[in-house]
């Protein structure tokens, strides 16, 4: 990412409070300055920064900030605060009609995602809560917007109702809503044509299918990465059809999103789901509290310890603990340490939700090469069981059987095995130590 | 005329007809802010009569709320800011030129001529590569591009490379149909360097002189697939001499900051030549790539701004820049 952080930001103020007793006014001011920007270049629309900006000021202003020995820290934790609180709490619920089907439509601009999300809605509502879900192929200008939804549909074994492209929408979706109570589905996701907000022609049939089929959700698909003019499309939108949700799509992208409090702020609807990838099982629900520190530039710890949690096997970690403790970490147990962590997606996205990490001079542009830890798995893969449990009986002929198996150098073998013995090294004082004196930090040979 | 005259004049209203010499379409997408644009810059001027901070605040949020990035706002606001001091302007009516000056050197900074024209051969296969994030209109715009290609008489083939997102090889075929195209596809998930591959021996053996390569979105974080996008640069690179001859880089006009980083990393992946910015018919006035411009030296070769066939258009900047301000002008009058 190339936008420091709002801590980054901060910094400098921070230093010169430091040395003085008392935070002024002009300190304060400049802080807020910083948080302006940081704002800004987070893509939140300027007119929102600028209320934001003077909610904060007179919350920092006040004693709370003032009085706070770490007057810097205390700007973040408000203006952290006023975010999430401005987010909304988290709602992720889908509506439920009294009498089935439930209705959702999804609306739009062009290439915000409304087919893909279509696709991940319905196949949420099926894992999740057993659902049933009829898709409607009511995109009838776009090229082939059938056939992706058709294709979704096939991915996800799922009927998708369609009249070709030169039936109009709103009949479209009347009869697949008919089609739906006959068949016993109790979900239809409609997916309309993208359409540019200040089209009213097209704008107009949103009205007509909404006024058809009377749906429970309206959810507006707005792509993370929209700049400025988010406000305008979700001001348009909302307007015209009282959406009833915000799904963010594409957050998986490097974008700070500062889109969602644009529209968070113009619309006063409920940002749902994020889109976090490009498989059907990538959507979420949306952390307010997290696109909050997001949009900050502060890291996203709690998806990364979820993921964790999602992926390590808890036994597994209590274990694994035990070997630390007890020395007796062998190779097996670091290529399944090792297996675990790669299940949790690719490294530089777990390193970019780390706070800080795009300031960390190593880290900043480091691109994981996945190939690496390839390498790693390879040579370990080519020892015997008796090398991985005790690395002691390794010798010459060893390592050139292992180097050639792997088809690495015999350098990198001894690299590795040197690294393995350090790691094990610092684990028994990190566990002898317990607590006081900081550790050096584990290093893992792959990075 | 050059766009440095041009603009001066849209500035300063000299001539108050140039505004129906503008291209139709960008008229059109832009219809929000027909009427007197020297007008309406003249009553901006006139509610600041003092070249003042209000007067610079105001800028500034211009250009903001056209993306065109806060540190690149600060920035010519600053060298605005010298201007003045230097020049002693007290009078908000001069700033008009001074305003048009530095928006000129930000475009085009030290280099003139047309930056917005294609590098096809003369003679021989000429490949485009298209490329971009997920759904900011690749398929849409080469569909578009094939059609105004075979209209001024050239043998177009397009390759369908996107062969991950459902229907997109689907969609490429419909606008082979209507512009009357050759796609040269794979099944939906093979190599998409395979297809363009295949592409460019058909091209040659149809004695074609565009092929224009679709590939799939791709978020440029996703470091793997861009070393995929980096793999079918180099096949067009070793199958076509000095190719490819142009490498697209395909922006959504609504895109924010997160623009710049595009920019960069496709650039890194694929040396990207041109912009084409999409989407330019809606609200959004992709201000970025002025950034992208001042910043990488990319140039903007076409625009999109509807659905329509006829609706992309090679780049024109005096144009663009007027859509940075037109809305603002607006809200200044009513």
């Amino acid at each position: 990412m190339a936008f420091e952080g709002l801590a980054e930001r901060l910094q400098g103020t921070i230093q010169r409070i430091k040395g003085k007793g008392k935070v002024t006014e002009q300190d304060v001011k400049e802080m807020t300055r910083e948080v302006r920007l940081a704002l800004l270049e987070a893509d939140v629309n300027f007119k929102v920064v600028k209320d934001f900006v003077k909610r904060i000021k007179e919350r920092a202003v006040g004693q709370e900030v003032m009085e706070s020995l770490t007057p810097g820290q205390q700007v973040i934790k408000v203006v952290r605060d006023e975010l999430t609180e401005l987010m909304g709490g988290e709602q992720s619920k889908i509506a439920v009609a009294d009498r089935p089907p439930t209705v959702i439509m999804m609306v739009g601009l062009q290439g915000a995602g409304k087919t893909t999300t279509t696709g991940k809605l319905a196949n949420l509502l099926r894992k999740k809560y057993n659902r049933n879900p009829l898709l409607v192929a009511a995109d009838v200008y776009r090229p082939a917007a059938i056939d992706q939804l058709e294709t979704l549909g096939k991915q996800l074994s799922m009927p998708v109702f369609s009249l070709g492209t030169d039936a109009n929408p709103v009949d479209i979706a009347n009869q697949a809503i008919e089609q739906a109570k006959a068949e016993h589905q109790d979900y239809v996701i409609i997916d309309t044509a993208g359409r540019l907000h200040v089209d009213n022609e097209l704008m107009d049939e949103l009205d007509q299918i909404k006024s058809n089929v009377k749906p429970d959700e309206i959810f507006l698909v707005v792509d993370a990465m929209t700049g400025q003019d988010a406000v305008n499309v979700a001001e348009s939108f909302n307007e015209q059809l009282d959406v009833t949700g915000v799904v963010l799509t594409k957050l998986d992208g490097d974008t700070r999103g500062g889109a969602a409090l644009s529209i968070k702020a113009v619309t006063d609807k409920p940002i749902k789901f994020a889109g976090m990838g490009e498989k059907l099982d990538e959507l979420e629900a949306f952390h307010p509290e997290r696109m909050a520190s997001r949009i900050l530039g502060m890291g996203d710890v709690l998806s990364l310890i979820e993921k964790a949690q999602d992926t390590v096997d808890e036994n597994k970690a209590k274990e694994l603990e035990e070997k630390m403790r007890s020395a007796s970490f062998t190779f097996d147990d670091f290529l399944e340490q090792m297996g675990q962590v790669r299940n949790m997606g690719p490294l530089e996205d777990l390193i970019g939700m780390l706070p800080g990490a795009n300031k960390m001079k190593g880290l900043k542009n480091v691109q994981f090469d996945e190939k690496q830890l390839a390498h790693v798995e390879a040579i370990i893969q080519s020892m015997t069981k008796q090398e991985r449990q005790d690395p002691g009986v390794m010798n010459a002929s060893r390592k050139k059987r292992i180097a050639k198996g792997a088809g690495r150098s015999v350098s990198e073998v001894n690299r590795l095995l040197k690294q393995f013995e350090e790691m094990k090294k610092m684990m028994k004082q990190m566990t002898n130590m317990q607590k006081g004196k900081k550790g050096k930090g584990m290093k893992f040979p792959f990075m | 005329m050059s766009f440095f005259k041009k603009l001066k004049e849209k500035f300063s209203g000299d001539t108050a007809d140039q505004q129906e010499a503008q291209p139709e379409t960008y008229k059109e997408g832009l219809s929000k802010t027909r009427g007197s644009f020297s007008s309406k810059i003249n009553d901006l001027v006139a509610r600041y009569r003092k070249v003042d901070e209000d007067f610079f605040e105001d800028l500034e949020e211009i250009l903001i709320s056209a993306d065109v990035g806060v540190t690149a706002v600060m920035d010519l606001i600053d060298e605005l800011k010298m201007e003045v001091k230097r020049k002693n302007i007290k009078d908000s009516r001069e700033m008009k030129e001074v305003i048009s000056e530095k928006l000129v050197e930000i475009y085009y900074g030290e280099k003139d001529g047309d930056t917005a024209k294609l590098q096809l051969n003369e003679e021989g296969l000429s490949v485009i590569l298209f490329v971009g994030v997920n759904g900011v209109g690749k398929t849409t715009t080469i569909g578009k591009m094939a059609h105004q290609l075979k209209q001024e008489g050239k043998k177009v083939i397009m390759a369908a490379g996107d062969t991950f997102r459902a229907g997109a090889i689907e969609q490429l075929e419909v606008w082979g149909e209507r512009a009357g195209v050759d796609v040269i596809k794979h099944n939906a998930g093979s190599d998409p360097a395979a297809v363009v591959y295949d592409g460019i021996q058909a091209a040659r053996s149809r004695g074609a002189d565009v092929l224009l390569c679709d590939t799939a979105g791709r978020l440029q974080n996703k470091v793997n697939l861009m070393n995929e996008l980096a793999k079918v640069k180099k096949v067009i690179s070793r199958e076509v001499p000095d190719g490819p001859q142009e490498v697209l880089l395909v922006l959504d006009a609504t895109t924010g900051q997160n623009a710049m980083s595009q920019a960069k990393t496709f650039s890194e992946a694929t040396d990207v030549s041109g912009i084409v910015l999409t989407k330019l018919d809606g609200t959004a006035k992709g201000g970025i790539v002025l950034a992208i411009r001042n910043e990488l030296q990319i140039p903007v070769k076409y625009v999109g701004l509807g659905e329509k066939v006829t609706d992309l258009q090679t780049f024109d900047a005096h144009a663009f820049v007027y859509g940075l301000f037109a809305d603002m002008l607006e809200e200044e009058t009513s």
